[in-house]
């Protein structure tokens, strides 16, 4: 009964993504969503070069992987945890590489990007 | 029972291990009146219909934890439950969910009482103390940390609604870790280290998936849920800071 488990790696990457996608998730959506196609906001803001720009120094790299990368991890445990909630309780492991490998891929190949860049 | 009664129809899962191959429902015609509760129910139906009838009961105030049962599919204390809110409908009466039945609406709660040995729900103080050095005391701040957790009655409401306990039966469970957080957090004691071991493992606070039902069914507003990811907390920062402070972890 005492075997420790790994579960918290997954979960302080669930729960900073959880954060993460309440604070920035709602106004990324109104900006991106709402705000510019209504025209409340001018188009230019999303304008690539303004956006790419954002890339350019090493605080605006972290924030674009952090935004990218931990609401990722946060739905890839999410759905992980509700499939078993679900009943579907074979093939654990298959589930993490796959659900866990989406969101890995989602953070390496961001960060291989705009350490590129 | 006047004869402006109203009647209702109770439905009970009757088992009885000596004569029945698997569980089968029994309906009973119920009369009772607004002021009655489901406990009153069955009560009736043992008093007047089927001296049969298994359950059980003490307090009939919300106190004991012993009258839960699954009323229409949901986790309730039956003393704190009124007939008058199924009626018209019909009520029907089923043993917890996720315990094996012992007869009719009584469970076998041994798992339970196994879980809750283990997690020591009792004050292990640093040194033990005398006497003369009188009682140990604790600040309204000090018992306010752990005043809400400390008010489990031990119904097992709460497993009765965790899918992840009907799942996988080796989880400790909702109460059981809620009861662990109110001793480890408690100014008295001293055994923290050893309870996290429990907290740490798979079956501990990581076999819950959030679903949240518990807190929704507690009689006593604990809040398990919370208590299970406040710990969730705990367990995380004792993983990693292990590396930091190797006194620290385990
Ligand atoms: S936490 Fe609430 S539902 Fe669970 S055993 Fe305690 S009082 Fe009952
Ligand atoms: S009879 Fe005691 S809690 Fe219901």
């Amino acid at each position: 009964m005492s075997k420790r488990s790994n579960e918290p790696i997954v979960w302080s990457l669930f729960g900073a993504g959880g954060v993460v996608v309440a604070h920035t998730m709602p106004v990324l959506i109104f900006v991106t969503g709402i705000a510019v196609p209504l025209g409340l906001v001018s188009a230019d803001v999303l304008a690539y070069e303004r956006l790419a720009g954002l890339a350019d120094g090493w605080f605006g790299k972290l924030f674009l992987l952090v935004i990218i990368s931990l609401p990722l991890w946060q739905s890839a445990h999410r759905i992980f945890l509700s499939l078993h909630d679900f009943g579907i309780t074979g093939g654990e492991t298959f589930f993490r590489v796959v659900f866990y490998g989406a969101a890995l891929w989602g953070t390496l190949l961001p960060l291989f990007l705009l350490v590129g860049m | 029972m006047t004869s402006n009664d109203k009647i209702i129809e109770i439905e009970v899962l009757r088992y009885r291990p000596e004569q029945d191959e698997k569980p089968f429902l029994q309906s009973f015609k119920v009369p009772f009146t607004d002021d009655q509760s489901v406990l009153q129910g069955v009560q009736y139906i043992k008093d007047y219909l089927d001296g049969s009838l298994s359950f059980r009961w003490s307090c009939r105030m919300a106190i004991c934890g012993s009258c839960g049962m699954m009323i229409n599919g949901v986790p309730k204390l039956s003393c704190k439950t009124f007939l008058r809110e199924y009626y018209p409908g019909k009520i029907t009466l089923e043993a917890l969910k996720h315990f094996p039945i012992e007869k009719d609406l009584i469970i076998d709660l041994s798992d339970f009482i196994n879980k809750l040995e283990s997690i020591k729900p009792y004050i292990i103080p640093a040194a033990p103390r005398t006497l003369e050095q009188g009682e140990y005391l604790q600040t309204p701040r000090q018992l306010d940390r752990i005043a809400q957790f400390s008010s489990c009655i031990n119904c097992m409401l709460c497993y009765a609604a965790c899918p992840q306990y009907g799942l996988k039966p080796d989880y400790l469970g909702p109460a059981a870790i809620t009861l662990l957080h109110r001793y480890n957090e408690d100014n008295r004691d001293a055994a923290k280290a050893e309870r996290m071991q429990l907290l740490n493992a798979h079956e501990g606070v990581w076999g819950c998936t959030l679903v949240g039902y518990c807190s929704d069914v507690c009689p006593k507003d604990v809040d398990p849920a919370a208590a299970i990811n406040r710990n969730k907390l705990n367990s995380t920062m004792d993983y990693f800071l292990r590396f930091v402070a190797p006194r620290g972890g385990n």
